[in-house]
């Protein structure tokens, strides 16, 4: 079953088309990677998913559970089940990991999600969500706090960077406990061995998506780009 | 029910513990006004205060070489709608002398009440005070408070200054506290206000590095909403070689409020470092948008933010 389903959609800023005339799905239990250089519109598509300010489409539509979610308020959607994990997440001061975990459900034992991210919850329950955190604590935090509400749908931009210390399996684990809860995964990376993990992937180039399918093909369309950072003019969409 | 139970009914409602009255390992000082209510010492610990027709005037000392066990608490306020309170503090703490003071500051009902402290506190060598003032103001933000206190810190010693406000409506808040930080020596100052209605707040916090390798932070956190005004300065002078100092001041605006913030840093010894920063504004939209994103409503991701910041 489709859960969200992004139909033709177009946003431009300052005079810059960033996605265009873009379409992709996301089923029920699926995890799909969305592979892409810098500057090809990832973050973007993000943020017009969850529905940041700023971020509308020109046109086109965003159905989720079949409703079209364009209107819809960030919060409004993330209420229906819809959420994302920021590539460089931001700090509170004087709130706690703990606090933080739980934010929307109080009832919950946050050390559970911790523990799924690699954390002690010993060590970190009474630490600030500040800057004495390190950068890749920081993201362990936010995707915990991700896990702990149970989304329909996570779109984790970029979740391994800045991530010290963890290999790659360590990352694709914790990308799969997000599956076996039931939350599919929208996966944004520029990683060939992340993207591998998923179930499904596509490749976004200058905002559109120039190739779809199964990992490995994906992949190797991938790695034959001639653009090392995506310059809006050397890329080709997959053959047909 | 007498003055003393009515002050403490009210400290207890703001979520205060009553039982620091009874407790006899812990030493207090309760006042309404101009009236003493309450008063005991502990082993080490000298508290001399009286009633003057003008206000109160409490002398404390703790010996040399004491390590107070638990906290000295404060309890002052006026209970009536009209009032006056003014307290001259003198307080001293010999060498390696330490304490910790909690100030429970209560205004449950004031519609035109005065509550000024003058304090001058000197710490010794090697001594150390904590001091945390917290204030419970009700609905009508009709008080006028005016803390200042003038503190040396002597060598190796250290002082902990922390001041909340963020219970009901003030009125007029100003506060103006200066101290002198001898060698090695640590200050830091902490104020965090919540600013409602017309409540208009003013700042002053001037921490002078004296000593060598002294080290000084103001850190000043304020809230404001409705037609609340604030003007905070915190300057910080680094005279000494190896002294380190930072200002550090931020202030969140909602509706129709109006902030503003001074920092000030002056060096003058070519070896000493003393920076600042201010952030002035509306609460930050990335952290707006990721609380949203876990679900909260606006109104539930600023109060998050506000609580935090105020924490």
């Amino acid at each position: 079953m489709t859960l969200l389903d992004i139909k033709n959609i177009s946003y431009q800023t300052g005079g810059a088309k960033i996605i265009d005339d873009l379409s992709l799905s996301l089923e029920t239990s699926e995890i799909h990677a969305l592979l892409g250089t810098n500057g090809t519109g990832k973050s973007t598509l993000a943020y017009l998913i969850i529905g940041c300010d700023g971020y509308s489409p020109a046109s086109g539509s965003i159905l989720f559970e079949k409703q079209v979610i364009n209107d819809l308020r960030l919060y409004e959607r993330a209420q229906l089940g819809i959420t994302l994990a920021w590539q460089e997440p931001v700090r509170f001061e004087g709130i706690s990991v703990g606090q933080y975990v739980t934010l929307r459900n109080t009832e919950i034992n946050p050390a559970l999600y911790l523990e799924m991210v690699g954390l002690q919850p010993d060590l970190y329950l009474e630490r600030m969500v500040d800057a004495s955190l390190s950068g890749g604590e920081r993201k362990r935090i936010e995707l915990a706090s991700i896990l702990a509400l149970h989304p329909k749908v996570a779109i984790l931009d970029e979740p391994d960077s800045g991530i010290d210390m963890l290999s790659t399996q360590d990352i694709i684990n914790v990308i799969h406990t997000f599956k076996e809860n039931g939350t599919s995964v929208l996966l944004i990376t520029h990683r060939e061995e992340i993207a591998l993990s998923a179930d499904r992937a596509s490749q976004i180039c200058n905002g559109r998506i120039t190739c779809s399918g199964a990992p490995e093909q994906v992949v190797a369309f991938y790695k034959s780009r001639n653009c090392l950072v995506c310059s809006g003019e050397e890329c080709v969409d997959e053959p047909s | 029910m007498n003055l003393l139970e009515q002050l403490m009914q009210s400290y207890g409602d703001a979520g205060g513990d009553r039982a620091i009255l009874t407790d006899s390992d812990t030493a207090h000082l309760v006042a309404d006004g101009h009236q003493i209510l309450s008063t005991r010492g502990v082993a080490g610990l000298e508290v001399e205060a009286h009633s003057t027709p003008d206000g109160i005037s409490a002398k404390v000392r703790v010996r040399e070489n004491v390590r107070l066990k638990n906290p000295v608490h404060l309890c002052f306020g006026v209970l009536h709608k009209k009032g006056a309170q003014h307290i001259n503090m003198d307080v001293k703490l010999e060498k390696n002398a330490h304490a910790s003071f909690i100030a429970h500051c209560i205004f449950p009902n004031a519609e035109q009440v005065v509550h000024i402290m003058d304090a001058v506190i000197e710490i010794g060598e090697n001594a150390e005070l904590r001091y945390a003032e917290t204030h419970f103001h009700g609905i009508y933000g009709g008080t006028y408070v005016r803390p200042k206190a003038v503190v040396t810190v002597g060598r190796n010693g250290v002082y902990v200054g922390d001041f909340n406000l963020i219970t009901g409506k003030v009125g007029r808040l100003e506060i103006d506290y200066v101290v002198e930080t001898g060698e090695n020596g640590v200050t830091e100052l902490t104020a965090r206000v919540f600013g409602h209605g017309n409540d208009d707040v003013n700042i002053k916090e001037k921490v002078v590095l004296a000593g060598e390798h002294s080290r000084g932070l103001i850190k000043t956190r304020v809230v404001l909403e409705d037609k609340a005004s604030a003007e905070i300065t915190g300057s910080t002078e680094g005279n000494a070689a190896g002294a380190r100092g930072h200002v550090d001041c931020m202030e969140i605006v909602k509706d129709n409020a109006v902030a503003s913030a001074i920092p000030i840093v002056r060096v003058n010894n070519p070896l000493a470092k003393v920076t600042h920063e201010a952030a002035i504004g509306s609460v930050d939209k990335r952290q707006l948008e990721t609380l949203m994103a876990h679900g909260l409503k606006p109104e539930e991701a600023v109060d998050v933010i506000v609580r935090g910041i105020l924490r």
